[in-house]
């Protein structure tokens, strides 16, 4: 990177000088999601964990786009702009990109950023534009009140697929990864010690990263995620992702597959060096991708953490290189100097 | 022996060949030389959508019409007085618009049998007396340049590519070009090439010693240099005209300029010019499609930045939706328009002013927004900082209206200094504006423009949305009465810019003219030169002009209804004459052609004259 930029990510947002609490972060706005919807835990979660980073509450930005979800940045007492469908991240990336001080999120919802908004998800991510994207999964349309949505398994049966869906759905993690995102997590609203951890992870993290939180719909899909709830399964399917330590759940171990792949094994079945350590800053992204195929195709084994997180410039900070590097070529525009640039001449 | 010398007071030339000929590199530069001498003049390009078509067929023709006169002209010519042929589907494409009597300077090397069965010639039309009535100079330029560069270390396919500057150089020594600024264009274009350098300069100065030398050219021209108002000018075309504006909008509003932008002709050599210019904080963005563009462009505008997006017709229509976020959350935004022949695809390369409808209403809900139109290359630079001005003054999108024409077309343009430039800046909101609390929607009663306050202000936070907000506070509101304010509230202002634009001015120099030809866009040069032919010949006929669309001047009925006759030349089927007869309950007359060509001057007389003579 050039030295011209005077820090990077977080480091350029100004920090609080007063302490903050939950508190601070609550707007006068009345919170209306359905009572038991997963997001009033991923609210909370939030509104309890910016404090830590300490930024300027005026420096955070909430962007969003349309679905349940998206009703977000009203609750949050920090800027907020509740934009149009699928378009969050093209409206953040010029936030972002043109304001290095702000700390930007993206909230969104599998139809949000999966289906109208994909194309601006994949982009965004290529790119690497300074936000957090919050991608809330509950595998279903709400807000147009239940038809299946691009994460919804095959053969699901809603209001419009009354014959069951036909469409293969998207794994959200193997979609980040394919983009070549550079900080790709999965978490589940219920466990907020665990969302907390990836959120702070992801929030100091210099460029996109995409989080995917399992999220109850408790009114069109309830029980999406409950074997990942239910305490008799939970342990022996959650695979932890942590970065240096064995791939495992309590039962469960990964290690390498004979045909070059990886495989989910019984933990008492494999000797401890077999078991596959997982590396998030791996450069290439194929075993990352690997992981996020073991859930595959039901939840019998579900990989939660940090798939990846590699160091690679954003887009945002490019683009103030280049800015700054183009006055120290040539000094910064002059108006008069640009308008009679090139043949000019001269009457009377 | 010497040769004649005849005065002319303005000549049309239209260099044309194959889009691989460089005819558009010729005309430019005949048209520097052009404008460095002191003419006043005009450029029209125009090209094929196809990069490289088959060589040598008629899609394939790519050619440039420069009109360069003694005195001010409006319009790039209706007729060419020379054509420079470069091969047979050159010859057949132009010949139809070229009035009997003009000059046709052919290359015969390239009138082959099998180029003229290309495009459908039985017979060599330069040998078989079909072309009796045009004064025909076949002048066999590719092997005389060939022969020029025999010394020159090139294969014979290399040395050909030159045919197009030994073109010029014949030319300009046929209208007494200056030559200098061409060899220092050369040496700089191919600095690092030497030798192509030397080549074309080769070639170029062989061209202008054949027309000193052969007797095919019996005599040259001289068009003197223009009387303009005294000043400093430079030849520029609408797009760079489009971008310098912008570039001075940023300037005088002294917020830092954002382009998102998706490639689409004619628009994208704003893209290309403003990238060019980092110096001045400008962030262009190439984004992955046409609603992404404008999506980040008004993210940028909601963090304080002055958020631009350039496209065309297909463009604004995927747009929509965000250009009507940007309505109702009342944000700075200027989506310019190059307009292009349509519907769908249409004809990329080709001109109109079919989208003025979608300008003003293709969104859903009441979504009105400022409209305005550029009218001449250069113009589009003064339009492009009037858009800005509205936009950060009364918080809202823009719609700037430029078009195929005016993007490619050139003329000289009076630079002004940066003194000269309004000063556009508008104050961001730092303090609340109600008590202890900040208020997003509360109103200035002046332009009931809203507190713009961006992030990073602190006890300024606020969000804001596409849902309907609740007047004053923002907050989300479906109270009936409520959405009704709202939507009469962001109408008039909208409306209310009326009183902050100038009035329709009226160009009616004895005053006693009946009929008024109206305009807007980049109809003002033909319709300009037809009222000048018109008054030439002793009728009496008033013009206007719109700039701004939406609002009208105030002043734009009442200048309708004092004249008998209103007649509104368009380049579509009467979008603009359908407006103002539901404002105004005028029976414009209308005069539309949708051919993907701008209006000429001849075609436009004869339907004024027509309209005076029904009085």
């Amino acid at each position: 990177m050039s030295e011209l930029v005077n820090g990077r990510g977080l480091s350029l947002v100004p920090k609080s000088d007063a302490k903050q609490t939950m508190k601070d972060y609550k707007s006068d706005q009345e919170v209306r999601w359905c009572p038991g919807c997963g997001d009033y835990a991923i609210l909370a979660a939030v509104q309890s964990f910016v404090p830590e980073l300490g930024l300027k509450r005026e420096n955070m930005v909430f962007v969003s786009g349309i679905g349940c979800s998206s009703r977000f940045p009203y609750y949050m007492n920090t800027y907020g702009f509740h934009s149009i469908h699928g378009r969050a991240p093209a409206i953040a990336t010029g936030l972002a990109a043109s304001r290095p001080d702000l700390s930007v999120w993206v909230i969104t919802g599998d139809g949000d950023s999966l289906s109208i908004g994909g194309n601006h998800l994949i982009h965004a991510l290529r790119r690497n534009v300074n936000l957090n994207i919050l991608l809330f999964n509950n595998r279903i349309y709400g807000l147009t009140k239940g038809q299946y949505s691009p994460t919804s398994e095959v053969g699901k049966i809603t209001k419009s697929t009354p014959m069951g869906s036909l469409d293969k759905p998207f794994n959200p993690i193997s979609l980040a990864l394919g983009a070549e995102a550079s900080f790709v997590a999965r978490t589940i609203d219920s466990d907020r010690k665990h969302l907390q951890s990836v959120l702070r992870e992801a929030a100091e993290h210099n460029g996109t990263s995409l989080v995917e939180i399992y999220q109850n719909c408790n009114i069109f899909n309830d029980g999406a995620f409950d074997q990942l709830k239910d305490p008799e399964q939970r342990d022996d399917i959650t695979l932890r992702l942590e970065h240096g330590q064995p791939i495992v759940s309590a039962s469960k171990a990964v290690r390498r597959a004979a045909d070059g792949g990886i495989e989910v094994v019984e933990r008492a079945s494999v000797r401890e060096e077999e078991i596959l350590v997982h590396d998030a800053h791996r450069a290439d992204p194929s075993l990352a991708f690997a992981l996020s195929r073991l859930d595959e195709p039901a939840f019998e084994h579900v990989p939660i953490g940090i798939f990846r997180s590699v160091d690679r410039p954003s887009y945002d900070e490019l683009m103030a290189t280049q800015l700054e590097e183009a006055v120290a070529q040539s000094g910064p525009g002059d108006l008069d100097n640009l308008l009679l640039a090139g043949d000019t001449w001269r009457i009377g | 022996m010497t040769k004649q010398v005849q005065q002319l007071d303005r000549v049309i030339i239209r260099f044309a060949g194959d889009s691989g000929d460089g005819m558009q590199l010729t005309g430019d530069r005949f048209t520097a030389g052009t404008a460095e001498f002191g003419n006043d003049l005009s450029t029209l390009p125009n090209f094929p959508a196809e990069i490289r078509a088959p060589a040598g067929t008629l899609p394939g023709v790519s050619s440039f019409q420069l009109h360069f006169a003694d005195h001010d002209i409006l319009t790039p010519g209706d007729a060419p007085n020379v054509l420079v042929a470069m091969n047979p589907a050159a010859l057949k494409a132009n010949l139809g618009d070229l009035p009997r009597g003009a000059d046709i300077i052919a290359n015969t090397d390239e009138f082959t049998k099998r180029n003229l069965q290309k495009v459908g010639y039985d017979a060599n039309p330069l040998e078989d007396g079909s072309l009796a009535e045009w004064r025909v100079h076949p002048v066999p330029l590719t092997s005389l340049t060939v022969k020029a560069l025999e010394d020159f270390d090139l294969s014979k396919k290399d040395a050909e590519r030159s045919k197009n500057m030994f073109a010029l150089g014949l030319l300009s020594w046929l209208y007494h070009r200056p030559t200098e600024a061409t060899i220092s264009f050369l040496e700089t274009k191919f600095a690092k090439k030497p030798d192509i350098a030397k080549a074309n300069i080769a070639a170029f100065t062989a061209g202008w010693n054949y027309g000193e030398t052969t007797e095919s050219f019996s005599v040259s021209y001289e068009v003197k240099p223009a009387q303009l108002p005294p000043g400093v000018y430079r030849n520029i075309s609408g797009n760079q005209a489009l971008a310098y504006g912008l570039i001075a909008a940023s300037v005088q509003s002294k917020l830092p300029l954002f382009l998102g932008s998706y490639p689409i002709t004619p628009a994208s050599d704003i893209l290309h010019e403003l990238s060019r210019h980092k110096r001045f904080g400008i962030r262009t963005f190439q984004a992955e499609d046409e609603i992404a563009g404008v999506g980040a462009a008004l993210g940028a505008s909601f963090g304080g930045a002055l958020g631009v997006t350039t496209t065309s017709g297909p463009g604004v229509a995927l747009k929509a939706e965000t250009v009507g976020l940007a309505v109702t959350t009342e944000l700075p935004l200027i989506v310019v328009d190059v307009q292009r022949a349509g519907p769908s695809t249409g004809m990329p390369t080709k001109t109109e002013q079919t989208d003025l409808l979608m300008a003003m209403f293709g969104r859903n809900g009441e979504s009105p927004l400022p409209v305005v139109a550029a009218m001449s290359p250069s113009d589009c630079f003064d339009a492009a900082v009037e858009a800005a001005r509205l936009a950060v003054k009364y918080r809202t999108p823009v719609m700037l209206l430029s078009d195929g024409y005016l993007a490619n077309g050139s003329e000289p343009w009076k630079v002004p200094s940066a003194a000269e430039l309004p000063d556009i800046s508008v104050p961001f909101a730092t303090e609340p504006n109600d008590g202890e609390a900040f208020l997003p929607f509360k109103r200035d009663p002046e332009t009931l423009a809203r507190p713009w306050a961006v992030p990073g202000t602190a006890g300024l936070e606020h969000r804001i949305g596409g849902i309907e907000k609740a007047d004053g506070t923002g907050n989300i509101s479906y109270d009936p009465d409520n959405h009704d304010r709202m939507v009469r509230l962001r109408q008039a202002k909208i409306d209310g810019i009326a009183k902050d634009i100038p009035a329709l001015e009226v160009d009616d120099p004895d005053g006693d003219a009946r009929v008024l030809v109206l305009g807007w866009g980049s109809t003002y040069g033909p319709i300009a030169a037809a009222v000048r032919r018109i008054r030439k010949s002793g009728g009496k006929v008033a013009q206007a002009h719109l700039r701004h669309l939406n609002p009208l001047p105030a002043n734009t009925g009442e200048v309708l209804k004092s004249y008998d006759k209103v007649l509104l030349p368009e380049i579509n089927l009467g979008q603009l004459a359908l407006l103002l007869r539901a404002r105004f309950l005028v029976d414009i007359i209308s005069y539309n052609r949708v051919r993907g060509l701008p209006f000429k001057a001849e075609e436009l007389a004869g339907v004024i004259q027509d309209v005076i003579d029904s009085e």
